[in-house]
C-alpha cells in the first residue's frame, strides 16, 4: 500500500517480526479430499437405502397393493437396462419418451422465456402497463395449467401445439411476475450513476437495468421451468402420443405398476437436472451481481 | 462576476412538509477550491449536494456553475457516492470505462479513451485491480474506483457525499491523504459533504457549517489557512489546525448542538 506518511522519529525500541530470518510457516492438516466427499455424499446414500429397505418390506406384506423394489428391478429390468430400445409406435424406450416431453417443454418454455421477459420489461418500466396488466395477470396465473387445455385443443385443433400451449401458459406467469419486480426494484444508486452520466433509453436499459433485473428475471424462469415439467406430465397423460406423461398413463391402463415407478425416478430425476441447469445458466449469467 | 459554483437562495421543501429542508442557503465556491459542508445528520446537507448534482430539483433559488444555472444532473457535476455505487457486473476498469465512454466519447477516440482510463486507475492507484468487480475489493479500494471514476469524467466540480463515511479510520485517512495528493496535482473544484470535523480540517480551504433543520441555513463559514501540502502527523500539534478544529467543534456542540440529542 501506498502510505504518505513522512519519517517521523522511530520510537527506540520497536520489534520488527517478520523483517530479518523468515518465519516459519506453520503447517495446518488439511482434511484430505476424499474424506470431504464422503461426507457429502453418504449420508443421502444412507437415507436412501434405509427409505429402499422400509419400502421392500412394505412391498412384501401380504396384500400390499404397490410392488416392492426388487420387483421392480426384476419385473421392469428391459426398460431400466435399455432406454433406447425402439420397437416402433409408441413402444419405445424412456429415452425416447423423456426426450419428446423435452422437446416440448424446451418449445413451449423458450416462447415463455421471451414473451414473459419482454412483458415483464414492460410491466417494470411503464406504470400504465402495470396497472393495465397487473390484475388481469394475477386471475389468470391462478388458472390450473390443465384447465387451459380443453381451450388450447379448441385452438389448435391438434395435440403438439396444445401441449406447448399450455407450457407457455404456466411458466409464463412467474418469468413475468419475477422481471418486473427486478426492473422496478432497480436501486437508486444505480440509477443515479446513470443519471449523472446521462445514460439514457435503451443504452440505460441495457448496460443497467438489464444487468440489474438478471437475478431476478433467473429467479422467475427457474419457478417456470419447473412448473412447465408439472404441467407437461399431466398435459401428455390427456393428449396421448410419445412422450413421458402418456408412457405413465399407458403403463396404468396396461397395470405395470412396475414401469409407473420406474419412468417417476425418470421423471424426478430430469425435474431436478432443468432446475440446476437453468440455476447454472443464472450464475454464469449473472455473474458477480448477486454478490455485492 | 459570479463565482465559479454559485449557489444563491437555494430553498429546499418536501411536498407533505410545511418547513422546508434548507433555506436560504448562500455559497459561492471559486474555481479549484476545497470547500467542506458540514452539519448534524438531519440537516440537509446531503441534500444540498444532491441538487448541486441535478439529482433533486430546489424548491426556490437554484445553482449557477460557470456561467450556466444547472438542470438535471450532469457529467460535468460528478459525484463520488457514499456507498460507491459501482455496478457490480462490472470489473473496475469496465465501470470507469461505462463512465468515460458516455461521457467522452465525442472528444476522445476509442485508444484516447483507454489510456484515459488507465490513467484514471493509476491516480487513484488501482491499476492492479482492474479486472476486478466490485466484490472482490475492499471498501477502500471500492470507493477509490468511485473517485476514479468520477474524475474520469473531467467534471468542472467535483461532489462527494459522505465519500469516506463508511469506512475504518486507518483506511479513511489513507483515502484522505490520497485526495488531498490527487487535489494537489489536478486542482479540481470540490465540494464535499461530511461529517468529520478532521476530515473537513483537514481537506479542506474553507468549511461550511450548516445549522440544524428544518430550515437549516449556512451559519457560518470558516477559513482553514493552512498551508498546502499539508501533513496530518505535522499538523497534529500545529495551533492553526487546533484552533480551526475548536471552531468548528465549538458551532457544531456548543451553539447548534444537535437537537436530537439534547431531547435525549
Amino acid at each position: 500500500m501506498n502510505v504518505q506518511a513522512k519519517p517521523v522519529a522511530a520510537p527506540a525500541a520497536v520489534s520488527t517480526p517478520g523483517q530479518g530470518a523468515k518465519r516459519p510457516v506453520p503447517v495446518i492438516p488439511q482434511d484430505s479430499r476424499l474424506r470431504k466427499i464422503a461426507a457429502e455424499v453418504l449420508p443421502p446414500l444412507l437415507i436412501l437405502a434405509v427409505l429402499l429397505a422400509v419400502w421392500e418390506f412394505a412391498g412384501r406384506q401380504p396384500g400390499a397393493t404397490l410392488p416392492a423394489p426388487s420387483q421392480v428391478w426384476t419385473q421392469s429390468y428391459d426398460l431400466i437396462v435399455n432406454p433406447f430400445y425402439d420397437n416402433g409406435g409408441l413402444d419405445k424406450g424412456l429415452f425416447w419418451h423423456l426426450s419428446a416431453s423435452l422437446t416440448r417443454v424446451f418449445m413451449g418454455f423458450s416462447i415463455a422465456a421471451v414473451v414473459g421477459i419482454a412483458t415483464g420489461l414492460l410491466i417494470g418500466t411503464s406504470t400504465f402497463a402495470m396497472r393495465g396488466l397487473d390484475p388481469i395477470f394475477q386471475v389468470l396465473r391462478t388458472i390450473p395449467p390443465l384447465a387451459w387445455l380443453p381451450l388450447s385443443l379448441a385452438a389448435f385443433r391438434e395435440a403438439q401445439p396444445s401441449a406447448i400451449f399450455v407450457i407457455f401458459i404456466t411458466s409464463v406467469w412467474p418469468i413475468i411476475i419475477n422481471t418486473s419486480v427486478g426492473v422496478r426494484n432497480v436501486p437508486q444508486d444505480y440509477r443515479n450513476v446513470a443519471a449523472v452520466i446521462r445514460l439514457r433509453g435503451p443504452a440505460y436499459f441495457l448496460k443497467v437495468v438489464l444487468p440489474a433485473a438478471a437475478p431476478y428475471i433467473f429467479t422467475g424462469l427457474r419457478i417456470g421451468i419447473g412448473l412447465s415439467w408439472l404441467a407437461i406430465i399431466a398435459a401428455e397423460m390427456l393428449i396421448g402420443g410419445v412422450g413421458i406423461g402418456f408412457f405413465v398413463w399407458d403403463a396404468w391402463n396396461s397395470s405395470n405398476l412396475t414401469d409407473i415407478i420406474v419412468a417417476l425416478v425418470y421423471v424426478g430425476l430430469v425435474g431436478f437436472a432443468l432446475d440446476r441447469l437453468v440455476a447454472l445458466v443464472g450464475r454464469l449469467v449473472t455473474r458477480g451481481t448477486m454478490a455485492n | 462576476m459570479p463565482a465559479f459554483l454559485d449557489i444563491s437562495r437555494l430553498t429546499i421543501a418536501f411536498p407533505r412538509s410545511p418547513v422546508p429542508v434548507l433555506s436560504d442557503v448562500e455559497l459561492a465556491i471559486e474555481k479549484g477550491e476545497f470547500v467542506a459542508v458540514i452539519g448534524h445528520s438531519g440537516c440537509g446537507k446531503s441534500t444540498m449536494l444532491n441538487v448541486v448534482a441535478g439529482l433533486l430539483e430546489p424548491t426556490l433559488g437554484g445553482v449557477v456553475l460557470d456561467g450556466r444555472e444547472i438542470s438535471g444532473p450532469g457529467p460535468d457535476r460528478a459525484v463520488v457516492f457514499q456507498n460507491h455505487s459501482l455496478l457490480p457486473w462490472l470489473t473496475c476498469y469496465e465501470n470507469i470505462k461505462l463512465a468515460v465512454d458516455q461521457t467522452l466519447r465525442g472528444s476522445m477516440s476509442r485508444k484516447e479513451r483507454h489510456e484515459w482510463i488507465l490513467h484514471n486507475l493509476a491516480l487513484v492507484r488501482m491499476t492492479h485491480a482492474k479486472d476486478k468487480r466490485p466484490h472482490e475489493i475492499s471498501g477502500g479500494m471500492k470507493q477509490r474506483i468511485g473517485i476514479g471514476r468520477a474524475l474520469a469524467m473531467k467534471p468542472k466540480v467535483l461532489l462527494m457525499d459522505e465519500p469516506f463515511g463508511a469506512l475504518d479510520a486507518l483506511t479513511r485517512a489513507h483515502l484522505q491523504d490520497q485526495v488531498m495528493q490527487i487535489h494537489a496535482e489536478l486542482g479540481m473544484t470540490t465540494m464535499m459533504i461530511t461529517h468529520d470535523v478532521d476530515e473537513a480540517v483537514l481537506l479542506s480551504d474553507r468549511i461550511v457549517m450548516l445549522t440544524n433543520g428544518p430550515n437549516a441555513h449556512v451559519g457560518e463559514i470558516l477559513h482553514v489557512d493552512l498551508p498546502r501540502p499539508r501533513d496530518r502527523l505535522a499538523l497534529a500539534n500545529d495551533p492553526r489546525f487546533i484552533n480551526a478544529r475548536a471552531a468548528v467543534l465549538e458551532f457544531l456542540h456548543a451553539r447548534h448542538a444537535n437537537p436530537a440529542l439534547e431531547a435525549a
